[in-house]
């Protein structure tokens, strides 16, 4: 005990919680894409920054693990700044920017562009999670729902969609049918990123801190992202290359540059980015 | 004789029992009994209120009855039914295979038009609509109906416009039994020819029918047989 | 006429505490035949209603239906699966407020083709087109399609909760009050649209009112229901016209005539 510091616990929550959210984590992984419940803690941090994501990062991490946050494929927004010094503090984790290096990533709204690799573990934060609440805010129903495999309500919406613009204009926290089985709201990450859930060989798991659940895609799993037949599930395409590093392929964040209209297309992965960049220097 | 007929009644009674006036009781009809063989025409007779009606509507299950049967058949060759005996569908059963009904008063249904109400009882017993359309037309021709009324509700015809389009409904279908309540009662001279002789021709084509006739004329140019009701009346014995 | 019945229910009995819903309730519905069951406010008749479409526990008393496969089963028996199948397949429930029977925030399209996507329904396009065929059944203008229920007038919703319920081609629909709470003018075209559709697809259909003009038009059968028991049953005209029972009688001889 460190008599001059607040008397921490490794990785802040106490270890009768991280075995409770592990309990839940293993119970996710076996039933890919269902919502487990958990007993959410308080953090030091207001909900929507992260609690979920935080907690199961908080529950699966080691000593010898190093961490990487991203904030929209960023490492260096607010958010990813300050959870990573959270857990470099009470953690006391390596950290990095480098997704190859990476052993823990906690993520909100992308998913890196380098490919994951097995050993890795991708953390989620998510909002949401309940992919049904848009039509059926019943909570008890939507259980049901989800129990007996009802989701007609899911393309009910994908119907709307279609219907209102001409084309399924979700392009966000695009539902994904898991496995075979569950219905997934993948948080919002945008639809380009579904295709990289498929068959992924890292562990990939989600964490709703507001809403308490916990759900999971275990390596190598099936992910189907919902459309209609003669409306396909398609990723969004981008007319130009990364203004930075050239990059095709890959999503683009659109940055205003100066005060006079001038535009600047480019990786939302930083990382990605100023590795190819380094490359090529 | 007997082995024509379609319709019997045996021994029937009716009687109301009005429980909102202290379940006083109506005597209509007692011991009614008579016979109408296939191609014969029987005119109930006797004065207004002694029941005319009442039987007809006990013949089509729209009265109950306390005693007595109500034997029907749909051919010749046919095993007899008891209507007073029988569950509701299978009362509508046999309105639909057996008994035809011209009620003295059309019960208009909103929205429909005349050409429709006349061809509904057809499409009921498996016509086709334009078939059945085309056989209303005909008859509401037949029966000089103005043909701009044709796609109308009848909801606001005259009283002889709508006795023609109640006349057409009940003589589209070929039942073997057709019950008549007064059907000449609002029309014409003309008009009434022509339902004398659709109702001469129904004889020919073997359909036994009962009919109320309050017109001299009509009942002297049909010439059927006479059953005098006021012999079965319930309320001449209460008195 | 010895065919069996669609729904057989057998001594329904439902009771709120001491209270009765319904009590010890027996009937039976054959495919193609409308049922009305009218009573007053409090009679029990939505209770009723309610216990056969399986939507509330009964107290005592089974109900059996013949499936779509041929087989009669005790629906107490069914998994809330088949339950549920049965319930957005074969049959169809018409509320008498629109807005519980519809999804108010979706289209009018996404309302009809939401059964289909429930069962597995995954062509946009044709689902769009049974959309627009079952509006112009209900005679909503085609145009309307991609607007949402809370842009309709109360008779055009209660229209689209019925083409909703019908384009799986249920078997039997039980409907609750389905005119009620709409202008008299509005209430005839509904009536005249109900009967047309029942006939066509020869629906069997358990209607509840308090309307006997309705009952009259709509069925072919009726049971009076007061206090929760059945007092008088049979053919509608013959109910209408040649009451038994005292309350019958009264409840008869209360109508307006115009």
């Amino acid at each position: 005990m460190n008599a001059t510091l607040p008397a921490y616990n490794f990785a802040y929550l106490d270890e009768q919680t991280k075995r409770m959210i592990r309990r839940a984590i293993l119970k996710a992984v076996a039933i890919p894409g269902y919502q487990v419940p958990f007993a959410s803690r308080e953090m030091p941090m207001p909900y929507g920054w992260g609690t979920g994501g935080v907690q199961v990062t908080a529950s699966v991490i080691g000593p010898d693990d190093i961490l990487k946050v991203i904030d929209q494929g960023s490492d260096d927004t607010t958010n990813a700044v300050s959870i990573r010094a959270f857990f470099a503090r009470v953690a006391n984790v390596a950290v990095t920017t480098k997704t190859v290096e990476a052993t823990v990533i906690q993520t909100r709204h992308r998913i890196p562009e380098t490919p994951l690799s097995e050993g890795q573990i991708l953390v989620y934060q998510v909002p949401i999670p309940e992919p049904l609440r848009f039509l059926e805010p019943r909570e008890t129903e939507t259980r049901i729902m989800h129990a007996l495999e009802e989701y007609g309500l899911m393309h009910v919406k994908l119907y709307e969609d279609i219907a209102q613009n001409g084309h399924i204009a979700t392009t966000y926290a695009y539902p994904v049918k898991v496995e075979g089985r569950y219905v997934m709201d993948p948080s919002p990450i945008p639809k380009f990123d579904n295709p990289k859930m498929d068959d992924c060989p890292a562990l990939q798991l989600f964490g709703a801190g507001r809403e308490q659940r916990i759900y999971a895609i275990p390596p190598h799993t099936r992910i189907e992202s919902l459309d209609f037949e003669d409306h396909p599930f398609r990723v969004q395409e981008f007319d130009r290359p990364c203004g930075l590093c050239g990059a095709t392929d890959v999503y683009l964040d659109e940055i205003v540059t100066d005060d006079r209209g001038g535009r600047l297309f480019a990786c939302s992965d930083t990382d990605y980015c100023e590795e190819r960049r380094e490359r090529a220097a | 004789m007997s082995e024509r007929i379609l319709l019997r009644l045996d021994n029937v009674s009716k009687s109301f029992t009005n429980h909102l006036r202290g379940a006083v009781h109506l005597p209509v009809v007692d011991k009614v009994g008579f016979d109408v063989a296939a191609g014969e025409i029987v005119i109930l007779g006797g004065p207004s209120g002694v029941g005319k009606s009442s039987i007809l509507r006990m013949i089509y299950g729209n009265y109950g009855i306390e005693f007595g049967k109500i034997l029907m058949r749909s051919s010749l060759d046919s095993q007899f039914v008891d209507l007073a005996a029988v569950s509701p569908r299978e009362v509508i059963a046999l309105r639909r295979s057996t008994i035809g009904y011209v009620s003295q008063f059309l019960r208009a249904i909103p929205r429909v038009s005349a050409i429709d109400v006349v061809a509904q009882p057809l499409r009921e017993r498996g016509t086709n609509a334009d078939e059945a359309r085309d056989l209303a037309r005909a008859l509401l021709t037949r029966l000089n109906l103005p043909k701009a009324l044709f796609e109308l509700p009848p909801a606001t015809f005259s009283g002889g416009e709508k006795q023609r389009v109640n006349i057409a409904r009940g003589f589209a279908t070929s039942h073997p039994i057709l019950l008549l309540d007064e059907p000449t009662a609002s029309l014409d001279a003309e008009n009434r020819a022509v339902v004398c002789a659709m109702i001469e021709e129904k004889r020919e084509n073997g359909t036994a029918i009962l009919g109320i006739f309050h017109d001299e004329e009509v009942r002297d140019r049909l010439g059927g047989r006479i059953v005098d009701v006021s012999t079965f009346s319930a309320r001449k014995a209460a008195a | 006429m010895s065919e069996a019945p669609l729904l057989n229910a057998t001594a329904i009995t439902k009771t709120y505490g001491s209270q009765i819903g319904c009590e010890n309730i027996s009937l039976d519905i054959h495919e193609g035949e409308v049922l009305a069951i009218v009573g007053e406010s409090g009679s029990g008749k939505t209770t009723l209603l309610n216990c056969l479409a399986q939507r509330l526990p009964m107290t005592a008393g089974r109900v059996s239906y013949r499936m779509r496969d041929g087989t009669t089963r005790d629906l107490a028996g069914l998994t809330e699966a088949e339950r549920r199948f049965l319930m957005r397949t074969d049959w169809g429930f018409v509320h008498q407020n629109p807005a519980d029977g519809l999804r108010i925030r979706v289209s009018a399209g996404a309302n009809i083709g939401e059964r289909l996507m429930a069962i597995g329904d995954r062509h946009y396009g044709q689902i769009r087109e049974t959309a627009h065929d079952w509006l112009s059944r209900v005679e909503i203008p085609g145009v309307r399609i991609d607007d949402r229920p809370t842009a309709f007038s109360g008779g055009m919703r209660q229209r689209l909760q019925i083409a909703r319920n019908l384009v799986t081609n249920p078997r039997l629909v039980f409907m609750d009050e389905p005119t009620g709470g709409l202008d008299v003018s509005v209430q005839a075209r509904l009536l005249d649209l109900l009967r047309g559709l029942v006939d066509q697809l020869a629906l069997a259909a358990i209607v509840v009112t308090h309307d006997l003009a309705v009952a009259r038009l709509l069925s072919h059968r009726m049971i009076v229901m007061k206090g929760g028991r059945v007092i008088e049953t049979g053919l509608t005209d013959r109910v209408l016209d040649d009451p038994r029972h005292p309350y019958t009688q009264l409840l008869v001889a209360s109508i307006l005539e115009v």
